[in-house]
C-alpha cells in the first residue's frame, strides 16, 4: 500500500473541498478500495475518511414516498431494515446475496454502487487494462474470459460490474445524489455507471471531487413489494461473485396480468443493465413462460460473447425467465436462507422439466 | 459428532484403555482462546519485517529494480538481490536426494516462473517491506511462456511420485482390449490446484552466531532441520526449529520453502530477527502445487461385466528445473480385479514452480478420473455401480497378485450403501427430481490409499513419581497428533493420559519422520509405542532382579504395565507402581528410545491400503447447471481408529477436498503469460460451508495384524479420494451428462 | 505524521498513537499490540480468518484501518473468555471439534459470536452455513462449526431467558 495523507473532514463541505485535490479518494467501508490498495490497483495520494461525518447513516421515508439511503449505511443494516425489506425485497435479497456477513456489516451503499470491477486482468498489475491505464490494452480480450461481459461492451474493455445491490437498484429507478464542487445533484442509476466505449477509465458519471451522498428509490418503487424477487447464480453456492444474476418486479392488476414490469441484469455488462424494453413487452401480459420468454429474448437480444462466454448468453435469458416467474409467484414473507440462490426453495412447476 | 461420548470407562492399560477413545482435542482450549501459537505469532525484540517481490513473466530475466526508490521509503532497512544477497554454502540448484527441491534464493537474474522470488525488501515495520517491495517495479527481459499440457515437448519421466515406475503392468492390456465384448475409452483432465493452507507459509528467524532459532510451520522437523543447516553451512544441532502447530500443510509444508529460506537469509543479512509471511497471492508460485493431468483410460469388459483390461496412460507436467511428476495413474493397480493393467507416463516441463506432493497425490486425481471410468465401464455394461464394483472386487493385489492385509471394503459398500439409501437407484440417468424440480442424481466411488510408514523415532521416560514423559518431534497440522500421538504414548506407558507428559512439534526432539502420506499417525505412534516397550523393560529388568521386589525373578514369566504399576504377567495380583521400582533402585528417571520404520518382511508379503466406499447425492438445477452436493455418506475402513473424533473429522476434511476437486479447486492459467489470473481466496474457490451441507464419515472396523504393531493404516488422505468420482458420477446420473474436465462448471451442463 | 486514536479493545481502553496511516486493525493487533489471536488469512477480505467485533458486530480486520476507527470499541478472541470461563461458543467448537489446524478458528468463533448477536439465524442450519460461508476453513471442519454454532447459539438464548426471568 502506498503513502498517502489520512483526512478526517467533520463536514460534507470539508469532504467534498478535501477531496477537490488530484488523487484523492474517499473510504467508506474500505472494502472495495483498501483491497485494491493492497493490490496496488489503486494509488490514491490522499485517503478522505467519510466514515465520521455525521447524517450520512440513515434510512428515511420521505413524505412522496421516496427513500432515502444514506451514503454510509452498511449493507447489513439496510438489509435488515424491517420496513426497507418489506418495501424492496429484492433490493435486501440482493445485499444478503453479495459477499460475506462480515463483508456486509462493513460494506456501505455508496461503497457498493461505486466499487471496480472484479475483472482479473483489471485486478492484475502486470496486465494491460484500458481501465487502470488508459491506453494499455485489454488483456481479458483473448485471455481468461469466461466471465466477462456480453453486453455493452467494446473491444477496449470487456469487463463487468460486480454489484448484487446495483441490479435491482436499477430495475428499481433509484437516483445518485452527488454532493460536489459545483453543489447537488443527481443522477438517475441506471446512467450512473459508463459503458466501456473508448474509454472505459470514465467508470461513472461522478466529477471530480464528487461524493454520493445518498440514493434514492421513486415513490413507485414500493408498488412492486409483493412481487419482487433477485436470482444469482453462481460458482458456489455462497460467498461468490455472480456469474448472472437477475432483478424482477411486477406489479399484478386485479385481472391477474402484468400491469408494471421492472427487469435488469446483473454480471452481463459493465453496469447492471436494466432492460426497459423487455419491461415494456411485459406490461399488460399474462405473467406466464411464454411472456417471459419473450421478454428474455428482448432482453438479451443484443448480446454476444466477448471470448469464452457464449454461455453466460442462454444462461442470462433463463435467469430472466426464472426471475419473473418467482417474482410473479411472489414475494416470500421471510427470505430464503440462501437468499437469491436457485436451491432456495421455490414454487412448483418454476423449473423446466 | 455430538453423539460420542467422552465418558467411557478409561482402564489403563496397554493398548485400548486411551486408544479407542474419541478425546476432544487437547489443544483444543489454547486454539479457540487464540493462544495456540503459529510460527507469525511470534515477535522476538528488535524483530524486522521482510516481503518478498516475486516475477510477474514466467521466464526471461530481470533487468533491473528500483532499488533505489525501495530503500528511500521510510523504515526500509534492506533491499536482497541477487548482486548483493550473501553467499550459502550450498547451491540452491544442487540436488543430493530426490526429496531435495531445488530452492529459488536469488542465485541469479534468472525468472522460470510466475511469483518466482526476485527480491526482498526488509523494514521496521510491515507496512514499509510490503510497500518497499512494491516500489521495486521490476523491468524484464521476457521469454515466452511455456503453459499447458500441450505447450511443450512431450518425454517420459524417469520416476513419477515418490520414485515409483513410470510403466507398469501386469497381464497384456492390449490382449483384454481384444477379447473384450464392450470398451470404455476416454480422457479426463485435472487442473493445476494449489494447497492454500490457511496459514501462510511463514518464518520468524533469529540468528545468534551461528545458532538459528526458527519459528517455522513444518510437516518434516528433522528434514528441515538439515536442509537449512546445509544451505547455511552449519550443523543441524544448531538449527532450532519450533512448529508446534501449523495452520494447515496439505503436503505443501513438507520441505522448506524457497521463501522461508529467504527469511532466514535476511535475518542473517540484518543480523536482527525477521519475520517473513507471505501474502496470499504469493502462495501460487514457490510453495508447489498440485499438477495438472490428462489421463486416457481405457477399460474392457466381458460379457458379463468382468474387466478384461484397465490402462491409464497419464499426461501431466513438472517445472523446468525439477522433477515432481503427479502419480495419477498408479490408482489403477490396487482397486479392481482386471487381469491385464498397465499404467504409463508422460510429461511436459512449463514456466510454473514446481509442483508438489498435495494431499492424496497422485490418488485424488488419478481417482477422480478411474471413478468416473467405472461409472461409465458400469453403465456400458448396464449394470448398477456398486453391483459392478462388486464384480470387479479385488481380493488380491492386482498388479501384484499379493493378498491384502486387511481389506474391509466389502463392509464399506455394505455400510455405506445402507446408510445412503443406494438401494432401488433407477439405472436411468436424468429419472431423478427433487419436490422442487432439480434434477437429482447418485453416484458412488471407491477410496484408497495405500497404508504407508516413514522412519521415526521417540523417547520414553518414567520419573521417580511414577509419571511417563514421552517425546518425539511430531507435527499437529489439524489431524490432531498432539492428541493422538499422546493417547498412545500413555497407552504405551500404560499410564493415564493425565500422567503422561507429551511433548511434540520441536527439532530437538528425536525425529518423528515426515506428517505425511497419511503415515504420521503409524510412524510417530509405533516409535512411541517401540519408546514405551523399551522403558518399561528396562523397567522390569531392574524390578525382577531386585530381591525386595515382589516381581523378583519374574522374568521368564513376564510383566505388565497397568495403570502406573508392573504386574506379573500369570498372576496380576502381584506387583508394584513404576515409583517404588526407581525409588528401590535409586533412580531419578529411567529413559528409553524407540524407532519405527515399515516391517519390509510384511511388505514383501502383503499389499496395504485402506479403503472406503463414498455415496453422492447432487441437485442441479436443470436451466442454470448449478450443483449442490446435497447429501455425502463415505464408510472407511483404514485400521485401527486411535480417535474417532479426530479421524471423523480427517474424513470429512477429505470428503470436502473431493467436493472441491469435482466442484471448485482449479488454478486459472494465462496461456500467453503462464500467470495464475485467481491467486485469490475470492477466485480460487474453495468450499464454504453453504457448500457441503450434509456429510457423514461412518468408521468400519478393521483389525490389521501385518501393516504395524498397533494397527494403524492412516485416514488423513484417503476422503478425497472416492468423493471427487462419486459428485462427477452423481451429476452424470442427475442430468445424462458425462464431464471429464474437472472441476465441473455451471456451464458444462447446461443444455 | 502522527495519528493519535482512542480504541477500547477486549474492554480497556487504550489511546494508540500511529506514526503510519496504512496500519490495518489487522496489522494493528497482531504485529503492534501482541494481539495474535486473530489471523491473517488473505489479508483481501476473502477467508475470514481476522473476523472481530467491531462495535460488537462481525467484519474483516484486514480490511479497515486503524485509524479510521478512532472511538471505537473491538474484541477480539481473546476477550471472549471471562474470569477463564469458555463462551459458550468456544466451548461448542472444542465438543463438536470445529476446528481442525485451528488458524481459520479464531475468525470462525467470532464470526459465530457475531451471528449470534445477528438474530437472524437461530437454529436453521441452512441459515447457519450461509451466515458462516464468510470464513473459510481449508480443513474442512464446516460440520462440526455448524453444529457448535446452532448448540451454542441455543445454550446462550437458554442462558438469556434464565436471567429475563430472574430479573
Amino acid at each position: 500500500m502506498n503513502r498517502f495523507e489520512y483526512v478526517r473532514p467533520g463536514t460534507l463541505a470539508e469532504a467534498v473541498a478535501a477531496a477537490a485535490a488530484p488523487g484523492a479518494a474517499f473510504l467508506a467501508g474500505g472494502t472495495n478500495l483498501l483491497d485494491l490498495m493492497k493490490g496496488g490497483i489503486a494509488r490514491p495520494d490522499r485517503l478522505v475518511d467519510l466514515t465520521h461525518l455525521p447524517g450520512l447513516d440513515a434510512v428515511e421515508r420521505l413524505p412522496d414516498g421516496s427513500t432515502r439511503i444514506g451514503a454510509l449505511v452498511r449493507n447489513a443494516d439496510l438489509a435488515h431494515d424491517p420496513d426497507f425489506a418489506a418495501r424492496y425485497p429484492a433490493i435486501a435479497e440482493a445485499l444478503l446475496s453479495g459477499a460475506s456477513g462480515q463483508l456486509r456489516n462493513a460494506a456501505t451503499a455508496a461503497g457498493n454502487v461505486l466499487q471496480r470491477t472484479r475483472c482479473r486482468y483489471f485486478y492484475d498489475t502486470a496486465s494491460a487494462c484500458n481501465k487502470r491505464e488508459p491506453g494499455s490494452g485489454c488483456d481479458a480480450l483473448g485471455g481468461e474470459n469466461r466471465a466477462h461481459a456480453v453486453l455493452g461492451w467494446s473491444e477496449h474493455c470487456i469487463a463487468t460490474h460486480p454489484s448484487d445491490f446495483c441490479v435491482p437498484l436499477a430495475a428499481l429507478g433509484a437516483v445518485v445524489e452527488l454532493e460536489g464542487p459545483a453543489g447537488r445533484r443527481e443522477v438517475p442509476l441506471a446512467e450512473f455507471h459508463h459503458l466501456p466505449g473508448s474509454t472505459p477509465e470514465r467508470e461513472t458519471a461522478r466529477g471530480p471531487g464528487e461524493m454520493i451522498v445518498a440514493l434514492r428509490l421513486p415513490p413507485e418503487a414500493a408498488r412492486f413489494a409483493a412481487h419482487s424477487r433477485y436470482l444469482k447464480v453462481r460458482e458456489r453456492i455462497s460467498y461468490a461473485f455472480a456469474v448472472v444474476s437477475a432483478a424482477a418486479a411486477l406489479t399484478l392488476a386485479d385481472d391477474g396480468r402484468i400491469g408494471e414490469a421492472r427487469l435488469a441484469l446483473g454480471g452481463v455488462a459493465l453496469k447492471p443493465w436494466r432492460s426497459t424494453e423487455a419491461e415494456a413487452a411485459l406490461a399488460g401480459q399474462a405473467p406466464d413462460r411464454a411472456a417471459f420468454e419473450r421478454a428474455a429474448e428482448i432482453a438479451l437480444a443484443d448480446a454476444r460473447p466477448s471470448g469464452d462466454n457464449a454461455y453466460k448468453i442462454p444462461l442470462a435469458r433463463r435467469i430472466v425467465v426464472r426471475a419473473l416467474q418467482l417474482a410473479a409467484a411472489g414475494t416470500p414473507e421471510r427470505l430464503p436462507a440462501l437468499p437469491a440462490s436457485p436451491f432456495a426453495p421455490a414454487p412448483g412447476g418454476v423449473l423446466h422439466v | 459428532m455430538s453423539e460420542i461420548s467422552l465418558t467411557d470407562d478409561a482402564r489403563h492399560m496397554r493398548h485400548g484403555s486411551n486408544i479407542g477413545q474419541p478425546m476432544t482435542r487437547r489443544e483444543g482450549v489454547l486454539k479457540v482462546t487464540g493462544t495456540a501459537t503459529f510460527a507469525a505469532d511470534n515477535h522476538p525484540p528488535g524483530m524486522l519485517y521482510a516481503v518478498l517481490a516475486v516475477s510477474t513473466i514466467a521466464r526471461g530475466r530481470v533487468v533491473s529494480l528500483d532499488e533505489a526508490t525501495a530503500r528511500a521509503h521510510p523504515g526500509v532497512v534492506e533491499v536482497i538481490t541477487p548482486a548483493n544477497r550473501p553467499p550459502l554454502a550450498m547451491d540452491p540448484d544442487a540436488k543430493t536426494n530426490p526429496f531435495m527441491f531445488r530452492l529459488d534464493l536469488l542465485q541469479n537474474d534468472r525468472v522460470r516462473y510466475p511469483g518466482q522470488p526476485i527480491a526482498v525488501v526488509v523494514a521496521e515495520t510491515l507496512e514499509a517491506a510490503t510497500e518497499g517491495a512494491a516500489l521495486l517495479a521490476p523491468r524484464y527481459e521476457e521469454e515466452p511462456a511455456r503453459t499447458g499440457l500441450d505447450g511443450a515437448e512431450i518425454f517420459v519421466p524417469p520416476a513419477v511420485g515418490p520414485g515409483h515406475p513410470p510403466e507398469a503392468k501386469t497381464g497384456d492390456v492390449e490382449a483384454g482390449l481384444q477379447a473384450a465384448v464392450r470398451r470404455v475409452e476416454a480422457v479426463y483432465e485435472t487442473p493445476a490446484q494449489y494447497h492454500n493452507a490457511m496459514e501462510p507459509h511463514g518464518v520468524v528467524a533469529s540468528w545468534d552466531g551461528d545458532r538459528l532459532s526458527l519459528d517455522m510451520p513444518t510437516q518434516a522437523l528433522a528434514m528441515a532441520q538439515g536442509r537449512i543447516a546445509g544451505l547455511f553451512g552449519v550443523s543441524p544441532e544448531n538449527v532450532h526449529i519450533r512448529s508446534p502447530y501449523l495452520g494447515g500443510g496439505f503436503g505443501s509444508k513438507g520441505f522448506p520453502s524457497g521463501p522461508q529460506v529467504l527469511g532466514i537469509l535476511a535475518a542473517k543479512m540484518t543480523g536482527r530477527p525477521v519475520k517473513l509471511v507471505l501474502r496470499r497471492e504469493q502462495m501460487f508460485g514457490p510453495v508447489g502445487h498440485r499438477a495438472p493431468t490428462r489421463q486416457r483410460i481405457r477399460i474392457g469388459l466381458s460379457e458379463d461385466g468382468g474387466m478384461t483390461a484397465l490402462a491409464n496412460h497419464t499426461r501431466t507436467a513438472s517445472s523446468t528445473f525439477d522433477d515432481f511428476f503427479e502419480p495419477a495413474a498408479d490408482v489403477a493397480h490396487t482397486l479392481y480385479a482386471s487381469p491385464a493393467i498397465a499404467t504409463s507416463y508422460e510429461a511436459v516441463r512449463l514456466d510454473t514452480g514446481t509442483p508438489l506432493f498435495m494431499r492424496a497425490p497422485g490418488e485424488a486425481s488419478g481417482s477422480i478420473a478411474l471413478e468416473s471410468a467405472i461409472d461409465e465401464a458400469a453403465e456400458a455394461a448396464g449394470m448398477d455401480p456398486l453391483a459392478f464394483r462388486l464384480r470387479n472386487y479385488a481380493e488380491v493385489e492386482p498388479i501384484s497378485n499379493k493378498p491384502f492385509s486387511s481389506k474391509a471394503l466389502r463392509t464399506c459398500y455394505e455400510e455405506g450403501a445402507a446408510r445412503f439409501g443406494w438401494a432401488g437407484r433407477p439405472l436411468e440417468p436424468r429419472s431423478m427430481r427433487d419436490e422442487a424440480g432439480l434434477l437429482t442424481g447418485w453416484g458412488m466411488g471407491t477410496a484408497t490409499f495405500p497404508a504407508l510408514m516413514f522412519q521415526g523415532k521417540a523417547r520414553a521416560t518414567i520419573r521417580r513419581d511414577g509419571s511417563g514423559l514421552m517425546e518425539t518431534g511430531a507435527h499437529d497440522m489439524g489431524q490432531g497428533a498432539w492428541t493422538a500421538l499422546a493417547q498412545i504414548a500413555a497407552d504405551a506407558l500404560g499410564l493415564g493420559i493425565d500422567e503422561v507428559e507429551f511433548r511434540s512439534g520441536t527439532s530437538d526432539l528425536p525425529d518423528a519422520g515426515i506428517a505425511g502420506g497419511s503415515g504420521h499417525t503409524a510412524t510417530a505412534g509405533m516409535a512411541l509405542h517401540a519408546a514405551g516397550t523399551n522403558v518399561l523393560a528396562k523397567l522390569a529388568e531392574l524390578a525382577t532382579a531386585d530381591e525386595r521386589s515382589p516381581l523378583f525373578a519374574a522374568g521368564n514369566v513376564g510383566t505388565i504395565a497397568r495403570a502406573g504399576r508392573l504386574v506379573r504377567r500369570d498372576d496380576e495380583s502381584r506387583g508394584e507402581r513404576f515409583a517404588d521400582i526407581l525409588s528401590r533402585a535409586g533412580l531419578d528417571r529411567i529413559e528409553a528410545d524407540g524407532g519405527a520404520a515399515m516391517d519390509p518382511a510384511a511388505q514383501e508379503a502383503y499389499a496395504m491400503h485402506a479403503h472406503g466406499a463414498v455415496f453422492a447425492e447432487v441437485k442441479v438445477d436443470p436451466d442454470f447447471g448449478q450443483v449442490r452436493v446435497t447429501r455425502l455418506v463415505g464408510a472407511f475402513a483404514a485400521g485401527r481408529v486411535i480417535n474417532p473424533r479426530m479421524v471423523r473429522s480427517q474424513l470429512l476434511g477429505g470428503m470436502i477436498w473431493g467436493v472441491s476437486f469435482a466442484l471448485h479447486e482449479h488454478a486459472v492459467v494465462d496461456k500467453r503469460s503462464g500467470r495464475v489470473m485467481n491467486a485469490d481466496l475470492a477466485e480460487y474457490h474453495v468450499p464454504v460451508n453453504a457448500d457441503v451441507p450434509s456429510l457423514e464419515a461412518i468408521l468400519v472396523h478393521e483389525d490389521d495384524p501385518h501393516v504395524n504393531a498397533l494397527g494403524i493404516k492412516g485416514v488423513g488422505e484417503i476422503g478425497i479420494t472416492g468423493t471427487g468420482g462419486a459428485i462427477a458420477n452423481a451429476i452424470r446420473h442427475a442430468t445424462g451428462k458425462r464431464v471429464r474436465r474437472f472441476p465441473i462448471g455451471l456451464a458444462d451442463l447446461l443444455d | 505524521m502522527n495519528h493519535s486514536i482512542r480504541l477500547t479493545i477486549n474492554g480497556e481502553e487504550r489511546r494508540i498513537d500511529l506514526d503510519d496511516p496504512r496500519v490495518t486493525l489487522l496489522d494493528l493487533l497482531r504485529e503492534r499490540l501482541d494481539l495474535t489471536g486473530t489471523k491473517k488469512g488473505c489479508d483481501r477480505g476473502q477467508c475470514g480468518a481476522c473476523t472481530v467485533l467491531l462495535d460488537g458486530r462481525r467484519v474483516n480486520s484486514c480490511l479497515a484501518l486503524a485509524v479510521s476507527l478512532d472511538g471505537s470499541s473491538v474484541t477480539t478472541i481473546e476477550g471472549l473468555a471471562t474470569n477463564g470461563e469458555l463462551h459458550p461458543v468456544q466451548a461448542a467448537f472444542i465438543a463438536h471439534d470445529g476446528f481442525q489446524c485451528g488458524y481459520c478458528t479464531p475468525g470462525q468463533i467470532m464470526s459465530a459470536v457475531g451471528l449470534i448477536a445477528e438474530a437472524q439465524a437461530g437454529g436453521d442450519p441452512e441459515r447457519v452455513r450461509e451466515g458462516m460461508s464468510g470464513n473459510l476453513c481449508r480443513c474442512g471442519a464446516y460440520a462440526g462449526i455448524t453444529e457448535a454454532v446452532i448448540e451454542a447459539g441455543a445454550r446462550m438464548a437458554e442462558a438469556s431467558g434464565r436471567q429475563e426471568k430472574a430479573a
